[in-house]
């Protein structure tokens, strides 16, 4: 099992950031729920004044008739207005990028945003669809049989596990 | 109870159809709670729409009035993207002579995915559900005085945000609990979920004499009934079904069973007043009351289309899932 120092991957998120957006005050949402654990951090980090925004996209997944609802109980809470907004979209892990398609397409339903930006605490690769993050906290590559687990939301603890029954 | 060989869930019980809360294991209706809970959500949005059932077709087969559950069935599809088809089938086919099961054919071949059924037979949604192709699931709407279980569950949801805990709740369930589904279904679902006391208050002419084996207790004055109690379920008098001689009079019922403020007294202070509507002002409740700042009558209503949206979506999802073979 390898473990990774999430403080400083936050700490240096936190600044490219801040330089992303000198004189603003963007609204930030997490993606429910590893992305709400590292949006929760940033946020602290980057000191916003607006509260912290969270997404539940399980309505927007594109798998559901694959395999149906996702039971969670944490519904989606937008702080204010996305209109016209800068937003910094936060998750836990980009693979797919199917799940920010999804993020994206649930933000629009609550207006049409300034701007949005992608931050992720891990870049896994393995792009299914052409969306990018803008800000990194760490790009790896996993071996066959390998996972990312994070675990929080305190402390917030990233590591790499062997996955079992493989 | 045994869950085995209950149509409403798939093998791995997951809801598959949602005919009646009897029968349904708690874990199953918290998943429905906890589900609305994140619908709930969309009603903020600026499109207030979710996509997750686009391209579904969902049938409103109504063989029986109704405004309000009709529309709050459609709202709830229409927010979820499905399409929506609204049959009022007394004045439709089969007032020319087709039979119940040709309707149904008839839709089936109109690639429906789901039927939401009202009907003034008991049993009707289970027998459609027991006749309906394996793609298609069936959702009560109310049927006889059997069981109205979505009204049920949009009454559990709106106890639920008010108090979060079922465990310490005692609930007082008013009027004509007879030719109630509602009651029935009320009833069923406070058990399931754990209230510590449930009440039935109203005259004996309007009380089933086996009420006591659903683990209720029975009263037949307000003041005595409602001491106490943190919920007050007022239910409509159903007139339309009135044609015995239940009653001596609406006002007479006002004057003993109606809810004033006087009476609500009795209740705790931090007491709600629900209420499935539509409201007979003056003879199951006094205006003030249904207006006032302890009644949730119009919460409910909000709270029927996100807890609606999340019964369709979960029936229909289980047989997506079912389907693909990958739960």
């Amino acid at each position: 099992m390898t473990t990774y120092d999430v403080g400083a991957m936050l700490d240096d998120m936190a600044q490219q950031l801040k330089q992303l957006y000198v004189g603003q005050d963007p609204l930030m949402i997490g993606i429910h729920t590893g992305g709400v654990w590292v949006a929760e951090q940033l946020h602290a980090a980057m000191g916003l004044s607006q509260p912290l925004s969270s997404l539940n996209i399980s309505f927007y997944r594109d798998d559901f008739t694959r395999i149906g609802m996702h039971p969670q109980v944490n519904p989606s809470v937008i702080s204010g207005s996305v209109e016209d907004q800068p937003i910094i979209l936060v998750d836990d892990v980009l693979y797919t990028g199917r799940t920010i398609r999804a993020a994206l397409n649930e933000i629009f339903d609550y207006g049409r945003p300034g701007s949005i930006r992608l931050a992720v605490l891990v870049d896994r690769g393995g792009r299914e669809l052409p969306i990018q993050a803008d800000v990194i906290g760490k790009k790896m590559t996993l071996d066959v049989g390998e996972q990312i687990k994070l675990s929080g939301p305190t402390p917030l603890e990233l590591s790499i596990i062997q996955s079992e029954g493989i | 109870m045994s869950y085995r060989n209950n149509i409403q869930l798939t093998k791995d019980k997951k809801l598959r159809h949602f005919l009646s809360i009897e029968g349904l294991p708690r874990a199953v209706l918290n998943e429905i709670l906890d589900t609305a809970e994140n619908f709930s959500s969309v009603a903020d949005q600026a499109v207030k729409k979710v996509p997750i059932l686009r391209g579904k077709t969902i049938v409103n087969l109504f063989f029986e009035n109704s405004t309000r559950t009709r529309t709050t069935f459609e709202l709830a599809a229409k927010r979820l993207s499905a399409d929506v088809l609204n049959l009022n089938i007394s004045v439709s086919a089969t007032s020319k002579g087709e039979s119940l099961l040709d309707t149904l054919s008839n839709l089936e071949a109109m690639q429906s995915d789901m039927f939401v059924v009202r009907h003034a037979k008991s049993g009707a949604a289970q027998f459609i559900a027991q006749n309906a192709p394996p793609h298609i699931s069936v959702i009560n709407a109310g049927d006889g005085n059997h069981a109205h279980p979505t009204q049920a569950m949009l009454d559990m949801f709106t106890i639920r945000r008010h108090f979060e805990d079922f465990y310490p709740l005692k609930v007082a369930i008013v009027g004509d609990i007879l030719h109630s589904r509602v009651a029935r279904s009320q009833i069923h679902a406070l058990t399931t979920l754990g209230a510590n006391e449930v009440r039935v208050i109203a005259p004996k002419t309007l009380i089933p004499t086996d009420i006591h084996t659903l683990g209720v207790h029975v009263y037949h004055d307000l003041p005595s009934g409602l001491n106490d109690v943190d919920v007050v379920i007022i239910l409509r008098l159903q007139k339309e079904r009135m044609d015995g001689a239940f009653l001596p009079s609406e006002k007479e019922y006002f004057h003993t069973y109606g809810l004033t403020e006087e009476k609500l007294a009795y209740a705790k202070p931090e007491a709600i007043v629900m209420h499935p509507g539509p409201i007979n002002r003056g003879v199951e409740i006094e205006s003030s009351v249904a207006d006032g700042p302890r009644s949730v009558i119009l919460k409910q209503v909000t709270n029927g289309i996100a807890v609606r949206m999340a019964i369709m979506s979960m029936a229909m999802g289980s047989y997506s899932a079912a389907r693909e073979g990958a739960t």
